[in-house]
């Protein structure tokens, strides 16, 4: 145990230092450095601004020298705005934490509901209609769902307010964020219930007379649902990428669209605070949900 | 003829054995049904399941769609629609099979003009035709990058699982590292720095889809490879333990022979499925960056992209998006069907 929890966090670290290295490597490959951009300055001021900010050492040294700081959190200030990136990620970051989130839960707890019935109702007309709805949903990308739920609700019906700031509408973008990881859910529950269902003690259950729903909730459930813990990680991943374009669509000022924002804005140092922020938040979610899944099938042996 | 008794030790033949064959013996041995191999077997059963035939008539229809139709609309992606050669600025956002007033005179006049049959853009084209060549882009795209990770991830996968040992882990290593990289953030990146440094407008096809789709196949290269050698690598370990494998060994046939000849054909399969699953999540991909900016160089089209220039004029013409996501998600869809229709049909792990 020890020696797998020990593999998988180097295995971490590496990939967050790799993907540090890909982002500062690929920013600076860019030519222009952020001095160049200002009107007529005279050599001595640009090499007062460049010592400054240390562009006058090797790319390696610089490196050494941002890693430095991003390691207690300064990701330095955003080129076009001049605020500090990491005030920036945290305050927008709270809003997409809150949208993702609910997301998180609502596709868990709805890809549970309908995956259970799928297995239920093995072959039958539910089976069949949730298997087709869940095939479907997997087919429908996040902005292309955003956009035509804008479009019909907030447009066409005004059923839904368009987002603001003063009057928050978490309903729209949750659902655009969470219908792709529900229907996966949907997927992966019915499989491992099907799984579950056909195991001896389920039937031993079943004949010492324990009610079908007891045998859901009691006996098969806790069991289904460990390969969804594997879907944590990879849910986290879809659902901050999908953030990008849904906040983008619904004018949310969250992480996402600020990222949008600072593409569309050439901001280099944002995006490299930002594509570090979430990659670092997507790994460690990975390990996590890794790491729970070994620890709650008891079945799982270690390399 | 009566056979004397036979002692229980003796060797003395069973002459009853030697008998010639009565006829309804013999017909025992007929073939009732014609043999069959595991690729027509396999084309059975796809044949058998109406999704994976639906999808595969989609798939042609769209084929042939983006094949046939440019030949007979007179427009093309990027041309303002014009009526007798002069440029028509009354052909903004039409309706679908509308015409504008230029060429209504026209038609008054007794001329004739191909209906608009998605209406036009804001910037007077034929939106058809550019659903048309956007749904090329996005099928080629998805295509080209399955083919690269088909490639490498084969190729390694097939060196690290027949190599093993030392080897193995290495590249097995290597590959758990890339796995746990978040694959978009890094296309996101890389596309936003070759669009600043990469310049390709000499090279003639790759120059026109634009940097970006540089290096969202670069990326496909560098990154989505690992699946599939996973894949291959698991599948070799354990057709490598085969017999004939070590016969061929034995008769002093070469790693790479044995690998192409021996290994390869048996996990084809696998390979297959998980190609055809590739391809949607690559026009996937390819899809949301075109619509974050990040996509094919103007003036061409792409799904993603026109999908999102329709966003921000949504309001007053919705059937603008509705096209290409409809376009994208009908795609997608059937190539999701179709390779499930495949798992169901040839993966040998669900075969009974």
């Amino acid at each position: 145990m020890a020696k797998y929890v020990i593999k998988r966090v180097i295995l971490a670290i590496v990939s967050i230092l790799i993907i540090c290295a890909i982002t500062f490597f690929a920013m600076n490959a860019i030519p222009g450095g952020p001095f160049n951009s200002e009107k007529a300055q005279s050599a001595a001021v640009k090499a007062v601004l460049e010592a400054r900010f240390h562009l006058d050492q090797p790319v390696w040294k610089q490196f050494l020298i941002y890693m430095g700081n991003i390691s207690h959190g300064d990701f330095g200030v955003s080129l076009k705005t001049g605020r500090d990136i990491w005030q920036t990620i945290s305050e927008s970051f709270a809003v997409s934490a809150h949208i993702g989130l609910i997301a998180m839960v609502l596709a868990l707890v709805c890809g549970v509901i309908l995956g259970s019935l799928a297995a239920l109702f093995r072959n039958k007309f539910p089976d069949r209609l949730i298997v087709f709805l869940a095939t479907l949903a997997t087919a429908v990308p996040s902005f292309v769902l955003a956009s035509l739920l804008l479009l019909v609700f907030c447009i066409k019906l005004k059923l839904i307010p368009v987002w603001s700031s003063y009057n928050p509408n978490y309903i729209l973008p949750v659902i655009s964020l969470s219908l792709y990881p529900m229907a996966y859910i949907t997927r992966l529950t019915k499989t491992s219930m099907l799984d579950v269902l056909g195991q001896d003690y389920v039937r031993t259950a079943r004949a010492k007379g324990v009610p079908i729903v007891g045998v859901i909730f009691k006996h098969a459930l806790r069991n289904a649902l460990i390969p969804v813990i594997t879907y944590v990680g990879p849910m986290t991943a879809s659902i901050l990428t999908g953030s990008l374009v849904v906040e983008t669509i619904f004018t949310i000022g969250g992480l996402g669209s600020k990222f949008v924002d600072s593409i569309t804005n050439r901001d280099y140092t944002m995006i490299m605070g930002t594509t570090i922020f979430l990659a670092v938040l997507m790994v460690v979610v990975n390990l996590l949900s890794d790491l729970v899944y070994k620890l709650v099938d008891p079945r799982i042996k270690f390399e | 003829m009566e056979m004397p008794k036979k002692n229980l030790l003796s060797a003395q033949l069973d002459l009853k054995k030697f008998e010639k064959a009565t006829d309804e013996e013999k017909r025992q041995a007929d073939v009732m049904s014609e043999s069959t191999t595991f690729f027509k077997d396999g084309m059975r059963k796809l044949m058998k399941n109406p999704l994976a035939v639906g999808s595969i008539i989609v798939l042609i229809l769209v084929v042939l769609m983006i094949t046939v139709v440019p030949a007979f609309v007179p427009y093309s992606y990027e041309e303002i629609i014009s009526v007798n050669g002069v440029r028509d600025s009354s052909a903004k956002n039409l309706a679908p099979f509308e015409y504008s007033t230029l060429e209504q005179q026209y038609i008054a006049e007794g001329g004739k003009i191909f209906p608009h049959i998605m209406g036009t853009d804001e910037l007077c084209r034929d939106y058809f035709i550019r659903v048309v060549y956007g749904t090329r882009v996005s099928l080629f795209v998805g295509l080209f990058a399955s083919i690269v990770v088909l490639v490498i991830g084969v190729l390694y996968g097939a060196v690290s699982g027949y190599a093993g040992g030392k080897i193995d882990l290495i590249m097995m290593r290597i590959v758990d590292i890339i796995y746990s990289l978040p694959d978009l953030l890094v296309i996101i990146l890389l596309s936003v720095v070759f669009r600043e440094t990469l310049d390709l407008s000499g090279i003639p096809v790759i120059g026109s889809l634009g940097s970006n789709m540089v290096s969202l196949f670069l990326v496909f290269g560098l990154l989505y490879w690992v699946g599939m050698a996973r894949l291959v690598r698991a599948e070799i370990l354990s057709i490598k333990e085969n017999e004939y494998v070590l016969a061929a060994k034995s008769i002093g046939a070469k790693p790479g022979h044995i690998i192409k000849k021996h290994i390869l054909p048996n996990c084809i399969s696998v390979i297959i499925i998980a190609t055809a699953l590739q391809i949607p999540s690559a026009i996937f991909t390819e899809s949301y960056l075109s619509f974050l900016g990040l996509g094919v160089a103007l003036p061409m089209p792409s799904l993603g992209s026109l999908a999102n220039s329709a966003r921000q004029a949504m309001s007053s013409n919705a059937l603008k998006l509705v096209f290409p996501a409809t376009m994208i998600c009908l795609i997608v869809l059937a190539f999701n069907l179709l390779g499930d229709g495949l798992r169901d049909a040839f993966d040998p792990k669900l075969r009974k």
